[in-house]
């Protein structure tokens, strides 16, 4: 072995990338069917100070004996000591996060991913656009931009979901239609309860309610692939640059760090590289959504 | 670098003071044609005439199945390395497996240092050794048929000595503790080094020409090529647990039998096998046997390229011999490059 080797070697003893930290469950919010929002605090103080993160990057969590999922962060860096993370109830180590209560403990290690470019996004416009829980890693950028109102232009959040019933987190996005210095435009494709205020139609047709400079806006993007297909079409229509098409994806993960192998796409490992991928980086790379 | 010339009769001498810096593993013959690298025990087992071992290198760095961690409820997960201190010399290492785990060395560095494999890396030593190429063996075409660094010691064989060339600080003690052994190198055995030398290179049966393959590969993305191959692979994944560079690994809890206690395991896995790219809710971005074929030729051939800058195939062959569907690396890169079958449809065009 050569000698950067070895210092990376007695570093790499300071440091175990795969430590999972232990965090307790604090409250657990039922948002839509198998839908919850958990919230977890680091057991370790020290933890609960150093841990921050940038919008759109996710954790490894662990619950003890079933393995380790990926998970976006939904919390904002700017709401510190307790990580929110929006749960599908999907798999083995999710089905076992909704057997526990609060106070159980779980592993969290990370934040891991690239998340959202935020510094380079500053001074522009902000358009988020969501569809049914694709709203979960976008909802750390979303209250990242609304507690930093100041260092953005306009913020219009769109967000789209099949049923009123499948709105995630319909409290908090109905409250914010009210909110200032926010255009908050929400739609479901049918509304079979008679109870929904709010528009009614697919995802796309918010597109008629946003006046959009595209010059000087970032497009951030998540929801299911027939989302990403047709508000694409809308944003390339408008002439957005590649650049400025913000997508999160979803992967096998097994290690978060760029070593297992699961999550590649073409060239590029969606664990380092991603989960936050340009438009530009998607037409590039095959598979990808 | 250093160079230092040891007579093949004073090999078994050599040898046996080896054992003072690690246990000592070295190609052994199993069943009629087979070779395996393990513990030696005694000198006239090791095989040093081998081809290629069945198992590349990888398996004493990155462990065919190794605990990461052992965990509880009350004490958290606690990092485990098995082996950690165990002081390995493998001896007689082919050129291509060294630079195999250079490459190994590429992916578990990096932005998040991967201390199990390092770890191991750190307290293992290598001898290496040259050999002679057989007709499955193209490591020349992947610039992996010599090595300038990556071992303790390379042995050259010259006729009746070997050319030692001195690699690192343990190579160097190594050499120090057997010095007598050891003689100066004449002009002469330089010669014969040189001659043997360009004689092996001659020597290749195999070539493939690689250079602009990578772009090649994107072209050739909607080949029908890849789903002939798709319709012969069986997914078995045999070619990625022989292969020196392949590096995937799945990860599992393991409960004990008092349901409060286990170990987090990481075990060898491949993308051939389906469930590599499934992720929970049942999308599966890697469905069918032909893009998941596919997707192995592209990452080592096409992903490797644009985030380390070369291949990660070192040509060592093993996948052409473990493959039970006779599924031969070289022809299928012949193929894509269009030297055998002269062309072939492209159904798909660049669509992804």
């Amino acid at each position: 072995m050569d000698t950067t080797q070895l210092s990376m070697a007695h570093h790499a003893k300071e440091r175990n990338p795969y430590q999972p930290q232990l965090a307790r469950i604090v409250r657990i919010l039922p948002m839509v069917k198998d839908n919850y929002l958990f919230q977890f605090r680091f057991l370790d103080e020290a933890m609960v100070k150093s841990f921050t993160h940038r919008p759109g990057q996710f954790v490894m969590l662990s619950v003890l004996g079933t393995g380790e999922a990926p998970i976006s962060i939904s919390s904002s860096p700017t709401r510190p000591g307790i990580i929110e993370l929006c749960v599908r109830r999907a798999g083995r180590v999710t089905e076992a996060l909704y057997r526990l209560n609060h106070n159980d403990v779980v592993g969290i290690r990370g934040p891991y991913g690239n998340g959202f470019p935020i510094e380079e996004m500053q001074g522009n416009s902000l358009l988020i656009i969501a569809g049914g829980l694709g709203l979960a890693p976008l909802r750390s950028l979303l209250w990242y931009a609304l507690d930093n109102r100041s260092l953005f232009k306009d913020v219009t959040l769109m967000y789209g979901a099949k049923s009123p019933a499948d709105v995630i987190a319909r409290d908090e996005l109905v409250s914010l239609t009210n909110r200032q210095y926010l255009n908050c435009l929400l739609t479901v494709d049918k509304d079979d309860t008679g109870t929904w205020k709010e528009h009614v139609g697919l995802l796309p047709h918010l597109f008629d309610y946003a006046t959009i400079d595209s010059n000087n806006t970032y497009a951030a993007v998540c929801g299911p692939p027939i989302v990403f297909k047709f508000v694409l079409q809308k944003l390339l229509e408008r002439n957005f640059s590649k650049n400025r098409i913000l997508m999160s994806l979803e992967r096998r993960m097994k290690c978060g760090v760029g070593k297992c192998g699961h999550c590649s796409v073409g060239y590029k490992y969606t664990c380092i590289h991603g989960p936050i991928f340009t438009y530009w980086d998607a037409i590039n790379l095959p598979e990808i959504i | 670098m250093r160079y230092l010339k040891l007579p093949k009769e004073k090999m078994d001498f050599f040898t046996s003071v080896l054992h003072k810096f690690g246990e000592i593993h070295a190609p052994l013959k199993k069943g009629e044609k087979h070779f395996t690298f393990g513990k030696i025990p005694n000198w006239s087992a090791v095989a040093l005439e081998y081809n290629r071992t069945i198992l590349p290198l990888k398996k004493y760095f990155l462990k065919p199945v190794d605990t990461l961690f052992r965990f509880s409820i009350g004490k958290g997960y606690e990092p485990t390395i098995e082996d950690a201190d165990k002081k390995l010399l493998l001896f007689g290492v082919h050129s291509c497996d060294i630079y195999a785990l250079k490459i190994l060395d590429l992916v578990f560095a990096g932005m998040y240092v991967d201390n199990y494999y390092f770890t191991r890396r750190s307290h293992i030593g290598i001898i290496g050794i040259d050999c002679v190429p057989d007709e499955h063996c193209f490591c020349h075409s992947m610039r992996a048929d010599t090595v300038s660094d990556g071992f303790d010691l390379f042995l050259s064989d010259i006729g009746d000595a070997y050319l030692a060339l001195v690699g690192t600080s343990l190579g160097d003690d190594i050499v120090l503790a057997t010095r007598p052994l050891f003689q100066e190198v004449t002009r002469a055995d330089i010669e014969e080094y040189k001659r043997r030398s360009n004689e092996r290179t001659k020597s290749f049966k195999t070539d493939v020409e690689l250079r602009d393959f990578a772009g090649i590969m994107e072209m050739e993305y909607g080949s029908a090529t890849w789903k002939d191959l798709g319709d012969r692979c069986l997914s078995c994944g045999s070619c990625s647990m022989v292969c020196p560079t392949c590096y995937c690994y799945d990860v599992y809890d393991e409960l004990n039998l008092d349901q409060a206690s286990g170990q987090r395991k990481r075990i060898w896995d491949s993308c051939l096998r389906k469930e590599h790219a499934l992720v929970a809710g049942g999308e599966n971005f890697r469905e069918h046997r032909s893009d998941r074929v596919k997707f192995r030729y592209y990452h080592k051939q096409r992903g490797f390229v644009a985030e380390y800058g070369r291949p990660s195939c070192v040509g060592c062959g093993r996948c052409i011999v473990a493959c039970p569907a006779k599924i031969d690396i070289v022809e299928v890169i012949e193929k894509i490059r269009g030297e055998e079958s002269g062309h072939y449809s492209i159904e798909h065009g660049a669509s992804r």
